[in-house]
């Protein structure tokens, strides 16, 4: 009776302890995996129940973008890695200018498009990679009625405040960010940083250039 | 009856061997001293010039003939019939996902495939109908450029068709394997040829929408479309050919994110900010 008790008691105990330390971990660091998934559940279950974001009213798409989407993608990065050596040429303001204007560009192209997302699923793989890791790819798959599934791979690094940043999507293969790395590269070669940042500055406008 | 079918079948054959042949002779032709992959798309697209002007006509070609015709199928064909005829395509290419897949030594895609075209042109009316999957037999999607791919032919130089759209010579060399070996030319070849040129038409009519489908897909997100759609196919194939290095981004671990101290207006990057 005695020793049951004690048992009951210890393991009891430990439950407890392992339940908070995981609360308290998932407080300080959510797993990079977890996180997408949460996060593109909590995005897809606003685009299928609000009927604003499905009638595409900009102001409340670019409300849940801004609550729900941006705070976990590190433009900075994101424009760093595209303009390669590039990036260290151009001023601070030039720096500060181009993230602004990139993810304007991002956020333009894509909030038109969030509804299309109604009717699909996302299936994101468990992580493998080492604890202590710092630059990691989660890998899901996009499942769409009637098309054969696409994989989306989100990189992401560890940032200095300790929360896990997207800095690159990867679909079919096909990287954001080596993409925009040719593209920004040729508008860089034509008229330097200052030229990259009036192009995407003009594209921002609605201007053709 | 029998002796036509051998006589049918050998043709094939001769007719595949030998364009098989000049595709890879070609395709080495102009790769040569381009194999290895920078991963910076401009190098390998030595024929800028070129295709730059080739997009130029492609882009009112795909606006203004391309896209009235698909909007015409769409409006004309309800989904099932659309459904039905890249069914019927799509049984083809897997017939050549399945031959690529086996060269390469690729058995479990390779046996997919050709179990996919067995089921679907036996019990699918000759492919009209993907039964395959539905049971859950996933395409190999092999083709013949992926198969000179895993052969070492590089990827350069790349290419822009008017109509046809981004391809590579290897690419393209290996397209035109899977036109000039068409089945449905080597079943009906001069016998039916309204039957023959109505399934090319139709299947003409069928790429363009998966084309015009491919070109919305990628939207209005690049600054130069054509440097965006270049970079977004050259990384599509080397990922299907298996090559994971291709434009990869090394990251600069070290990089001072800003994101350790509130933000405020004076920047963090002084490291980055070498004048």
């Amino acid at each position: 009776m005695n020793k049951r008790f004690f048992l009951a008691a210890a393991m009891s105990l430990m439950a407890v302890l392992m339940t908070s330390s995981l609360a308290v971990s998932a407080q300080t660091v959510e797993a990079p995996d977890a996180q997408i998934k949460r996060v593109a559940e909590e995005v897809l279950a606003i685009v299928r129940s609000d009927a604003k974001v499905q009638a595409g009213d900009p102001a409340r798409v670019r409300e849940v973008l801004d609550e729900k989407l941006l705070p976990h993608f590190d433009f900075r990065r994101m424009v760093m890695l595209a303009m390669g050596r590039n990036w260290r040429q151009a001023t601070p303001e030039q720096q500060k200018e181009l993230v602004e204007q990139f993810q304007t560009l991002l956020v333009r192209t894509y909030s038109g498009a969030l509804a299309q997302f109604r009717d699909d699923t996302i299936n994101v793989r468990p992580l493998r990679a080492a604890p202590d890791a710092k630059d990691v790819t989660v890998y899901s798959e996009v499942i769409r009625s009637g098309a054969a599934p696409v994989s989306v791979n989100y990189s992401l690094v560890l940032s200095s405040d300790g929360k896990w940043r997207c800095y690159d999507v990867i679909v079919g293969g096909v990287s954001l960010v080596t993409n925009y790395r040719d593209d920004f590269n040729q508008q860089i070669r034509i008229g330097g940083v200052e030229g990259l940042l009036k192009t995407l500055t003009a594209k921002n406008k609605g201007a053709t250039p | 009856m029998k002796r036509a079918i051998f006589e049918r079948t050998s043709v094939f054959r001769k007719r595949f061997a030998s364009a098989a042949l000049f595709a890879m002779l070609f395709a080495t032709l102009f790769s040569l001293g381009g194999c290895a992959t920078t991963g910076t798309a401009s190098g390998d697209d030595p024929l800028e010039p070129l295709n730059r002007a080739m997009y130029e006509i492609h882009q009112p070609l795909e606006n203004y003939v391309a896209r009235p015709i698909v909007d015409v199928y769409v409006t004309l064909v309800p989904e099932i019939g659309r459904d039905i005829v890249s069914n019927f395509f799509g049984n083809i290419e897997d017939l050549f996902s399945g031959i690529s897949g086996l060269l390469q030594g690729k058995f479990d895609k390779a046996g997919h495939d050709f179990g996919r075209v067995i089921i679907n042109t036996g019990f699918g009316l000759g492919g009209l109908i993907d039964f395959a999957s539905d049971a859950g037999i996933p395409r190999g999607g092999e083709d013949l450029g992926l198969l000179l791919a895993h052969w070492g032919v590089g990827p350069r130089p790349y290419l822009f068709i008017p109509l046809l759209g981004p391809t590579t010579v290897r690419d393209g060399a290996g397209m035109a394997v899977h036109v000039y070996a068409s089945p449905v030319d080597l079943a009906l070849g001069s016998k039916n040829v309204a039957l023959r040129n109505t399934l090319w038409g139709v299947g003409t009519v069928n790429l363009m929408a998966t084309g015009v489908h491919a070109s919305d897909l990628l939207g209005d997100i690049g600054l130069d479309r054509y440097t965006f759609i270049r970079g977004a196919y050259l990384q599509r194939r080397a990922y299907l050919s298996g090559d994971t290095k291709f434009g990869r981004i090394e990251l600069d671990e070290d990089y001072d994110d800003g994101y350790s101290t509130p933000p405020s207006e004076t920047s963090q990057d002084t490291k980055d900010a070498t004048p």
